[in-house]
């Protein structure tokens, strides 16, 4: 361990450190009154000055290769695609994907998933089931980045809740 | 026993070794398909070529017997060639199924393909549909015609193992199939080694389809408990991802090589005998009767009732029915409990099964118990089952321990079953499923299945094999040694096993049979009772006394 530094009288005062802190904040204001006066004014040379979003009401737009809520994409039929091939829970580093294969009634198709459930309180949004899947059935496309529940059960998104998630591109 | 020299290292194999084996030896692997050493040898899949100095071209592996001073070279520029072109022709038609193929993680096309494939593929025209995908072709296995390799295996396997013959190799080139015959379905004894010796998924197996990926399973070797032959086998369990196969921890079978009991094969009776470990029907909790109905107690509670029934109970009237599905440990803990330290006389460990079980002349026993000769041998047949339950239904009997059996459902008389059950006054049952009797007992203490102790059970020919312990005892259940040791503890005695091979090594010193084994010498292949170490044996060769102990 490291010996604690030794303050002086004038640092335990705690004076002069408030007053540098006030100092910077102060600077701040002025620079972008600075900045957003020149700007108004037409000078093109200066920086935009800093702006606050007025978030929910307002939202920054979102990169297209962002990782965002999963969602399961369908056939043309409205079935999965997914063949419950297990590659994603295989690959997924928080093991936060359940899949339980069954047979699939179409006979040019092997398996389906029975049960798809994937527990987003144990997410990383790493992307590697995205990645891994070979029938380009999992997909992290919906621009969703708030979901909450009350409790952790509610945290595990069930193969309806994830096949109802439409892409951001939709919206 | 010719001497040749396989990629520079000499070596001597026995007469009519092949050049897969002698390279085994030196630690070369030839990759192949359709040989199998189990099998008769057809050379059809071109995968194990090699190049033998002074030959004009390529030989195959599998059929080039070893000769005096050959030079085999294996992975040569040349081989390697053959190699990948013989993969690329085995794969024209084969569908990329690999993410939804229940054999990938252990299919030879995917493992020599990471070897000596990886190539772009030059296949411009459609790949060739077949007939069947991933259809039934019997109760046991599934067919898939589009992933075979045409290696043959399996046909030769129905012809030389089984010798029912239903499977064939039809029609010609890209078309040829393997199918069964006509109104033929793959239902024999032995079905289920096709699926093992299949090196794709053209065989997979349905009992376990879609049950769980095979890399997410581990394995423990063990022994076969359906019958007295001892078949070796491989425990495959999933402990890690509970969500697969409903929950069930041990998925599937896989037999082991053993060339003095099973060679490579097991049948199906013991390869699907495996349902019972996590089955509902499993008792989780010690159970005692408390006020006319069955409380869950504690195991320390269940111990003390069941002790001091035991105490009560003067010897002649304690009744002890051991199993042969126990182990040679706990059978032996069985006799030094109730025999030497309590003088139980109504000790037995036989009872009649209720039909005469199949049996072949290849693998399958009639006696489906694991361990009868280690019973047998251990002596713990002192009275008959029959006798006993006599005794009980006279109400001569104060207490009756039984394990594991289910009388009811057995080849004793009913009636008297039932008599018995109901005359004695404890009945204390040990075991791991609930049954008939289970339901009938005063006190019930849960026991651990094969898959979940270790031990020893000894096969009809007397051969001593080691079981593992692959999974956990399921709830609150302990392997029946455990038990025991609890019991004599809550008994007053001063047991203190710490574990089966402790057990086992007393067993050894106390019973003749027994003597000289350890866990050590039994290996994975297990050793024969009345075994004699080498040392030992050259000495009494030497005065020709051999026969006279292996004889006692």
């Amino acid at each position: 361990m490291q010996p604690r530094v030794k303050l002086g009288l004038l640092q335990r005062t705690y004076i002069p450190e408030v007053l540098i802190g006030l100092i910077i904040t102060a600077r701040h204001f002025f620079v972008n009154l600075r900045n957003h006066t020149l700007r108004l004014m037409g000078s093109r040379s200066v920086q935009p000055g800093a702006v606050t979003i007025q978030y929910p009401e307002e939202r920054r737009p979102l990169s297209p290769r962002l990782r965002s809520l999963h969602r399961l994409t369908k056939r043309e039929d409205g079935a999965p695609r997914c063949v419950a091939c297990l590659m994603c829970e295989t690959v997924c580093p928080a093991r936060c994907i359940y899949i339980v294969p069954k047979e699939n009634p179409d006979p040019h198709i092997e398996k389906m998933p029975a049960r798809f459930d994937i527990d987003l309180g144990r997410c990383v949004f790493c992307g590697f089931c995205v990645e891994a899947c070979p029938e380009d059935a999992i997909r992290m496309d919906t621009g969703i980045l708030q979901f909450s529940a009350s409790s952790r059960k509610d945290m595990i998104y069930t193969m309806d809740q994830l096949l109802a998630h439409k892409p951001a591109s939709s919206q | 026993m010719p001497t040749l020299t396989i990629d520079g290292i000499e070596v001597t194999v026995p007469d009519k070794t092949n050049l897969i084996e002698a390279a085994k030896m030196v630690g070369a692997e030839i990759p192949h398909y359709c040989y199998h050493p189990g099998l008769s040898v057809a050379g059809n899949c071109r995968m194990c070529l090699v190049e033998i100095e002074k030959a004009p071209k390529l030989a195959i592996g599998c059929f080039t017997p070893c000769q005096e001073g050959m030079v085999v070279h294996t992975s040569t520029e040349k081989v390697l060639q053959a190699r990948k072109d013989v993969l690329e022709f085995l794969l024209i038609n084969h569908p990329l199924d690999c993410p939804v193929c229940d054999q990938a993680g252990e299919c030879w096309l995917q493992i020599y393909y990471m070897k000596h494939g990886q190539y772009e593929s030059r296949m411009m025209e459609d790949k060739i549909k077949k007939h069947k995908k991933a259809t039934a072709i019997g109760p046991t296995v599934t067919l898939d015609q589009e992933r075979c390799i045409l290696c043959a295996r399996c046909v030769r396997f129905c012809d030389e193992i089984s010798k029912t013959s239903e499977l064939g190799i039809f029609n010609r080139g890209n078309h040829a199939e393997l199918d069964v015959f006509p109104g033929k379905e793959l239902n024999n004894k032995y079905s289920g080694n096709v699926v093992d010796i299949c090196p794709v998924g053209a065989l997979t197996d349905r009992d376990f389809r879609f049950q769980c990926r095979v890399w997410y399973l581990d394995t423990q070797d063990s022994i076969c408990p359906g019958c007295s032959r001892g078949c070796n086998i491989q425990v495959h369990y999933n402990l890690d991802r509970p969500h697969h196969a409903e929950g069930r921890r041990v998925l599937r079978l896989k037999p082991r090589f053993n060339p003095e009991v099973n060679k490579y094969w097991i049948c199906d009776e013991g390869r699907y005998g495996y349902k019972f470990i996590d089955d509902e029907s499993r008792i989780l909790m010690p159970q005692v009767m408390r006020n006319g109905g069955m409380e869950f107690v504690s195991w320390d509670e269940a111990l003390k009732a069941s002790a001091e029934k035991i105490k009560a109970s003067i010897p002649e009237e304690l009744g002890v029915l051991a199993s042969p599905q126990l182990t040679n440990e706990e059978l032996y803990l069985i006799r030094k409990l109730f025999v030497e330290e309590l003088g139980a006389t109504q000790v037995e460990f036989r009872v009649p099964p209720k039909e005469e079980g199949y049996s072949d002349d290849y693998l399958v026993k009639a006696d489906k118990n694991p361990n009868t000769k280690g019973a047998e041998e251990i002596g713990l047949a002192v009275g008959s089952a029959e006798e006993i339950l006599k005794a009980a239904a006279e109400k001569k009997l104060s207490a009756l321990v039984i394990f594991v059996h289910n009388l009811v459902n057995s080849g004793l008389d009913d009636s008297l079953v039932k008599a018995a059950l109901e005359g004695v006054e404890t009945l204390i049952f040990i075991g791991s499923n609930f049954s008939d009797t289970s339901e009938k007992a005063n006190v019930i203490l849960p026991s651990a299945t094969y898959a979940e102790k270790s031990g020893t059970f000894a096969n009809s020919e007397g051969r001593v094999q080691r079981i593992h312990e692959a999974v956990p005892p399921l709830g609150e259940s302990l392997p029946e040694w455990q038990i025991l040791n609890e019991l004599a503890r809550a008994l007053g005695l001063d047991w203190d096993y710490q574990g089966t091979e402790h057990i086992f090594a007393e067993l050894a010193k106390d019973v003749p049979a027994f003597a000289n084994l350890t866990y050590e010498i039994l290996g994975d292949q297990g050793q024969t009772l009345g075994y004699v170490p080498p040392a030992e044996e050259e000495a009494l060769v030497e005065h020709g006394e051999l026969e006279a102990v292996r004889a006692t």
